[in-house]
């Protein structure tokens, strides 16, 4: 009895310590949330800007051909950036996204396609490593705070291979997308070749009809794309990032509701064995007494 | 009225402009007159300029206010960035590092 007290003490302690750590990354993971969501706020504004512009050359200036829009005949490979973070304790996050990359890929081979992943987060990446999964780039080290060079290095890889002839023919993102602090959504997007999107015609902001260019419609187009998908790729980093720390709030928050629950069962058994040792020292007390008085008044 | 540095040339934008989409130059000024008030002047780099709807977006890769410049700072980047030209000629990091820290104490209203 007494053995299995102390084990019911060892495991509540050891119980405690955990909750204590997964309480604590619950608390980082939401002041986390709150940067991530204004750094997210905070690239609104250009990636509106740059899709309107994209909008207005591409729906101006519809006889340009340009590599980076038009799609090609016989399309080989697609290149699907999955982006996932580098460290774990997120719940189901990265599990999420590469689910919907396995889904994508399977897909895109239903088409005919070879697909080749570029990952960034050490999750991901661990992930193709452990499935010996060739990759066509890998990034690591800053999902947590992606910076806006991080979003241009990807893009630059990216759009080089859409160029060589040998190399990936469509560009998709894997990402998830923050919608609240209690809603994350995995979604795959298209960036390349551009893909041409209903706009409501109700919009009071439409496109006006001509557009002048300095110095010409292909010259603007050529600059303006790489910065549209770099801009693309930038807010699915940023959106990962946020969502990443929500994904953790929310696990470390169960996590930590289930210690607590687990502590209570815990105690209350360990409160019962206890009680269950007292009354059997009692029983055994009482019971020697007994037999000793007997014993006693039958010598009499 | 917004002036700005395009690669074919200045342009300035009146209200009422026609829509525009401009490739911006690396290291330009771009310059804000304002009525009533001091113009709002700001080092540029990349971008572009979009005129739609009487109304100027510019998107820039990096920009800075003129009354956020710390000068000191610029002038040694445009030194550093000139003596990296000196030593080897065909140096177009040092090149762009110049143009941008030479943008930035024209906007901060330095002479250069």
């Amino acid at each position: 009895m007494g053995a299995q007290l102390r084990l019911l003490r060892r495991r509540i302690t050891s119980v405690k310590s955990t909750a204590k750590i997964t309480r604590a990354q619950e608390l980082i993971a939401s002041s986390r949330i709150v940067k991530a969501q204004q750094r997210m706020q905070a690239a609104i504004p250009y990636e509106r800007e740059i899709t309107r512009a994209v909008t207005g050359v591409v729906s101006n200036a519809a006889s340009v051909d340009h590599p980076l829009t038009v799609a090609k005949d016989n399309p080989a490979k697609a290149g699907v950036l999955i982006v996932t973070s580098d460290s774990g304790f997120a719940g189901g996050f990265n599990a999420n996204v590469l689910r919907e990359a396995e889904a994508l890929r399977g897909h895109l081979e239903g088409r005919g396609l070879s697909v080749v992943p570029f990952v960034t987060g050490r999750k991901g990446v661990g992930w193709h490593t452990f499935r010996n999964r060739e990759m066509g780039g890998s990034w690591v080290g800053f999902t947590r705070k992606p910076a806006y060079s991080d979003a241009k290095e990807i893009a630059n890889t990216l759009i080089e291979s859409f160029k060589d002839d040998n190399g990936i023919d469509e560009i998709h993102i894997v990402s998830t997308e923050f919608v609240s602090m209690l809603t994350q959504n995995v979604v795959v997007k298209r960036v390349l070749p551009l893909e041409v999107e209903e706009t409501e015609a109700t919009e009071t902001t439409t496109i006006p009809p001509y557009f002048e260019f300095e110095p010409t419609a292909a010259d603007v187009l050529e600059s303006l794309l790489p910065r549209y998908v770099e801009s693309r790729i930038f807010t699915a980093l940023l959106q990962s990032a946020a969502s990443e720390e929500a994904a953790r709030r929310r696990a470390m928050k169960s996590a930590t509701d289930n210690a607590n629950e687990l502590m209570r069962v815990l105690t209350q058994q360990m409160n019962q064995a206890r009680q269950a040792e007292i009354t059997q020292e009692i029983s055994e007390i009482v019971g020697g007494a007994n037999a000793l008085a007997d014993a006693a008044a039958g010598k009499e | 009225m917004v002036i700005a540095k395009t690669v074919d040339g200045e342009i300035g934008i009146m209200p009422q402009h026609a829509p525009v989409l401009g490739v911006l130059v690396e290291g330009g000024v771009l310059r804000v007159k304002r009525e009533g008030e001091s113009d709002l002047v700001a080092a540029v780099h990349g971008g572009f300029i979009s005129v739609a709807d009487d109304e100027v977006s510019v998107l820039a890769e990096a920009a800075e206010l003129g009354s956020e410049v710390d000068v000191a700072a610029a002038r040694d980047a445009l030194d550093r960035a000139q003596a990296s030209i000196e030593a080897n000629q065909e140096d177009s990091d040092a090149a762009v590092e110049a143009k941008r820290a030479r943008a930035r104490l024209r906007a901060a209203g330095e002479e250069v």
